[in-house]
């Protein structure tokens, strides 16, 4: 049998490639933004009815009720659920998911629901800087600014034309969550995004 | 860009919505009882109006929900969104008086 522990360090995540042009990528200044992939990130989909007895049972285990409205995210004991529709929720985890799977289907009872262990479907890229809104307005339709989107929001929208789960921590702080199969493709995007951000060098404001 | 309500998730871009075609087309009873030509009426015809058109959107780049709105297909004015098992709209009272008689 295979020994579970060599596999986990087998894994590579969906920016593996991109490592050290992510690391170096980041600009510095007033408008600053770094970034960083959170890499094999527990997540768990959850479909059930949420006026269902299942759905206060999942509640009960999260510690925190699910989220009923668009952008809504409850936070408890190391669980996040980002909302995602009207019967369907994304939680993000410190567990690892094995249990929290476990856990979450035993909280559903015998109401029809579906838990899915879904960590390997996206990875988490992490914006951080006061450049970080400025940088996803470049290629996100929705509206960023703190009047309609506060501080943990998440909804699904696009960015640079293309599907992502869009997760705002605090002002500074964005997670943007792209399908593992998208995430070169968005990462190579935020950091051509990133460059304009930069102090303008010494030269270039002589020559302006 | 044209921007489109949806019932769960509010005001969003025309790109992140796929269109479904006319609402309220019921799946025949009995199908097998149906001639070729009910058959092909079922599958294949649909309306074509000049005004306010009831119809199917999919939010696919959002909570991927299905919902029916009414849209004029003159202006493209979304009269109505509304979930897709109720009844469509009274559309008269949607668009007011001078359009009245234009439904489908």
């Amino acid at each position: 049998m295979a020994d579970l522990s060599t596999l986990q360090e087998l894994r590579r995540s969906p920016l593996h490639d991109m490592a050290t042009e992510i690391r170096d990528g980041g600009v510095t200044g007033d408008r600053a933004v770094q970034l960083v992939e959170q890499p094999f990130v527990t997540m768990v989909s959850v479909r059930i009815d949420p006026d269902s007895t299942g759905s206060r049972g999942i509640d009960e285990a999260l510690g925190a009720p699910l989220p009923r409205r668009v952008g809504e995210t409850s936070q408890a004991g190391g669980h996040t659920a980002l909302w995602l529709g009207p019967d369907e929720w994304l939680v993000v985890s410190e567990s690892d998911a094995e249990s929290l799977v476990e856990q979450l289907r035993t909280a559903a009872g015998d109401t029809p629901a579906q838990v899915v262990d879904l960590s390997a479907n996206r990875t988490v890229i992490e914006l951080t800087g006061p450049g970080a809104r400025g940088v996803l307005e470049k290629g996100c339709p929705a509206d960023l600014h703190p009047r309609s989107f506060p501080d943990g929001t998440a909804i699904m929208t696009s960015l640079a034309r293309v599907p992502v789960l869009l997760w705002k921590v605090d002002a500074d702080h964005f997670r943007v969550l792209p399908r593992a199969s998208l995430a070169q493709y968005v990462a190579a995007w935020l950091l051509d995004a990133v460059r304009e951000f930069a102090p303008a060098s010494p030269s270039a404001q002589a020559g302006a | 860009m044209l921007q489109i309500e949806c019932p769960w998730c509010g005001l969003r871009d025309e790109t992140e919505y796929k269109y479904g075609g006319q609402a309220h087309v019921a799946y025949p009873e009995d199908p097998s009882a149906l001639s070729d030509e009910e058959w092909a009426e079922y599958l294949f015809f649909r309306d074509n109006p000049k005004g306010p058109f009831a119809e199917r959107w999919v939010h696919t780049g959002g909570c991927r929900k299905w919902f029916n709105a009414v849209r004029d297909t003159r202006t493209y004015e979304f009269l109505a969104v509304y979930a897709n098992n109720e009844p469509r709209p009274d559309i008269s009272s949607l668009t007011g008086a001078d359009t009245a008689g234009a439904t489908a």
